[in-house]
């Protein structure tokens, strides 16, 4: 039997009412930048991780411009205008996919039971992630270009035009994460996650304008492309990277992200609460 | 010991029910009441599947509760979650710390996720790690730690912003003796700093160990409550096991056992006509088994194995419940069915 000497008595009343009803902004931004803190440890221990970001872009570019370059514009170096801001969105879409599965692998580690009992806001550990995320973004979007450089392709929007396209790739890449971090938590495996993001992914960017001129598809198919996220982005990028125009595209594109996160971070905060 | 009127736990009625609506009767937890003080060490006392898990996570805001309500330190866990996460310090029964982090960056992410200062994280992280002896393998992954040193690195987590109130759940299933006195000795010395402990276990030695006062819980009812003494008196301080030859008279046997004992023992059957088959005897003190098998002897009764023992989980759970722990969930579900077809027929 335990043999307590003069235990100590905690004033739990002074305890409790230290205690605050909920996180505030502040609090919430500190959390999601200690989960994101987390994301990005385990990327620096888990180098695989960044396969997906260094060798598609330069896999894509390479095999795109020389397979579809001749037919679509003649050569592969007038098809690069056209197709690096394809690659670019593609890219970024992808990278957004790797984020529902990792989240989804994520939540069934021990550690998410702490995280669930910790006072935190339910939104940092979907969060922080999707910060740490950006470093994939950049690194994926930066790749593509200097790909397309190293290709022969000449952007004459410049240094400004091509960061500008980088930066709204970005934004939508984050932005479009949220509806697939929403299928983590609601997918039962990671695998899952991983089927249904390639059935959203697909007909999103090959249905697009991202690879061939709109005019060149039937009618049908045209009206589908138009009303298309992806078709925005890669219309925005186009004429950022290729001529420094900022069109209304890029406000399309925008407008798209940030109903998608409006749609989606709220739904996948609360199915990530259920998951309680 | 109460410092307070305030009950460290205190709930009514407590009910999960996992198929809500599908008519089957699957209630995890079945309305159990619980009233933990403040300053005790309280022990839940089940086995696997009990419910005992369902409880505490009920408890701890990571699952909703269906029926009842519970508050802690008089705040109510289903209106004021958050509250509730920053009194509470929850160890489950799988270590939930993080894999790609090393001992030490667990800890400090732990801190700075519940708002504690960069520095101040880190010297709490080293602190945490002296105490419970992790120095040594503050730099090292998770992976190369051992069972014992994950549970310990996994309480240290809980431990971060001192809560009033800490759940285990199964803190020492799955280690060794050595470690699990050293798990011990931690509990004890969380309880000397202040400390109140709802904890679960399996093992009644454990309780009887650590706890003030024992819930024994089966199948999502409370069937016994009271101090470790108290629940060893009901089941006496230990049992004798006898297994009848085949063609002894079970009814004798059970009648010279009242007559030396004065208890009712617990018959497990034999064959059907009513021969062979175990007797589990709550005996008050050792020295009486040699009475009983006196008395068998000199009523003719034969026997062919006896074992004596210091009551189990299972012998509390016998004498509780009228019914076995673990596997045995399966036959008595057997017997019910065909008492049903029976019933049918």
């Amino acid at each position: 039997m335990s043999i307590a000497t003069a235990p100590r008595v905690l004033d739990t009343a002074a305890i409790v009412a230290a205690t605050d009803a909920r996180n505030s902004l502040r609090q919430t931004v500190s959390q999601t930048m200690a989960m994101a803190w987390r994301a990005t440890k385990k990327m620096r221990r888990n180098p695989e991780q960044f396969f997906d970001v260094t060798l598609q872009p330069i896999l894509f570019t390479a095999m795109f411009a020389y397979i579809f370059g001749g037919a679509i514009s003649g050569d592969v170096k007038t098809y690069l205008p056209l197709m690096i801001p394809g690659i670019l969105a593609q890219t970024v879409l992808t990278t957004c996919m790797a984020t529902g599965v990792q989240l989804r692998e994520d939540m069934d580690k021990g550690v998410f039971d702490r995280f669930k009992s910790l006072p935190i806001a339910r939104i940092a550990p979907l969060a922080g992630p999707m910060v740490a995320d950006l470093l994939r973004y950049t690194i994926a979007a930066t790749l593509t270009f200097g790909m397309g450089l190293v290709m022969g392709y000449r952007p004459g929007g410049g240094v400004i035009g091509v960061g500008g396209a980088i930066l709204l790739a970005i934004f939508t890449g984050w932005s479009l994460a949220w509806a697939f971090t929403f299928i983590g938590t609601i997918a039962r495996s990671a695998q899952s996650v991983q089927g249904i993001s390639m059935m959203i992914l697909f007909p999103l960017t090959f249905l697009s304008n991202a690879f061939v001129p709109e005019s060149t598809l039937p009618s049908g198919l045209r009206a589908f492309v138009k009303v298309n996220p992806v078709s925005h982005l890669v219309s925005a990028a186009r004429s950022l990277a290729n001529q420094g125009q900022v069109t209304d595209q890029v406000w399309w594109t925008l407008l798209a992200s940030v109903v998608v996160i409006a749609i989606f971070a709220p739904l996948s905060v609360r199915s990530y609460k259920r998951h309680l | 010991m109460p410092s307070t009127n305030t009950l460290a736990v205190e709930a009514h009625g407590l009910v999960k029910d996992f198929a809500a609506g599908s008519g089957k009767h699957s209630k995890a937890v079945d309305g159990i009441d619980l009233e933990v003080a403040q300053g005790e060490i309280f022990g839940v006392l089940g086995p696997n599947g009990a419910g005992k898990t369902t409880m505490l996570k009920m408890l701890a805001t990571l699952l909703t509760i269906d029926a009842g309500n519970a508050s802690i330190f008089g705040v109510d866990v289903a209106k004021d979650p958050h509250r509730i996460r920053q009194l509470l310090g929850v160890t489950g029964q799988y270590a939930s710390v993080d894999e790609n982090l090393t001992a030490n960056e667990n800890l400090w992410l732990f801190a700075r996720l519940q708002g504690v200062g960069s520095k101040e994280a880190k010297a709490t992280a080293s602190q945490l790690l002296g105490q419970f002896a992790l120095e040594e393998a503050a730099d090292k992954p998770i992976s190369q730690f051992s069972g014992g040193m994950r549970r310990r690195l996994d309480l240290a987590a809980s431990l971060i912003t001192r809560p009033p109130l800490i759940f285990l759940d199964e803190p020492t299933t799955g280690l060794d003796p050595r470690t699990r006195g050293q798990m011990w000795d931690t509990i004890r010395g969380l309880v000397a700093d202040g400390s109140t402990i709802l904890l679960t276990t399996q093992y009644l030695d454990e309780a009887d160990q650590l706890a003030d006062r024992i819930a024994v819980i089966d199948r999502g009812i409370k069937v016994a409550e009271g101090t470790p003494d108290e629940l060893k008196t009901s089941v006496g301080s230990s049992t004798l096991q006898i297994q009848l030859s085949l063609g002894a008279d079970q009814t004798l046997a059970l009648d010279v056992v009242r007559r030396v004992v004065g208890e009712e023992p617990v018959l497990t059957p034999g064959n059907l006509n009513g021969t062979g088959g175990r007797l589990n005897v709550a005996l008050p003190e050792a020295d009486r088994a040699a009475d009983v098998l006196i008395g068998l002897r000199q009523a003719g009764v034969s026997i062919s194995s006896v074992n004596v023992d210091k009551p189990t989980l299972d012998e509390v759970f016998l004498a509780l419940t009228g019914h076995d722990t673990g596997e045995s969930e399966a036959t008595t579900n057997h017997t019910d069915e065909q008492t049903e077809m029976e019933v049918a027929r």
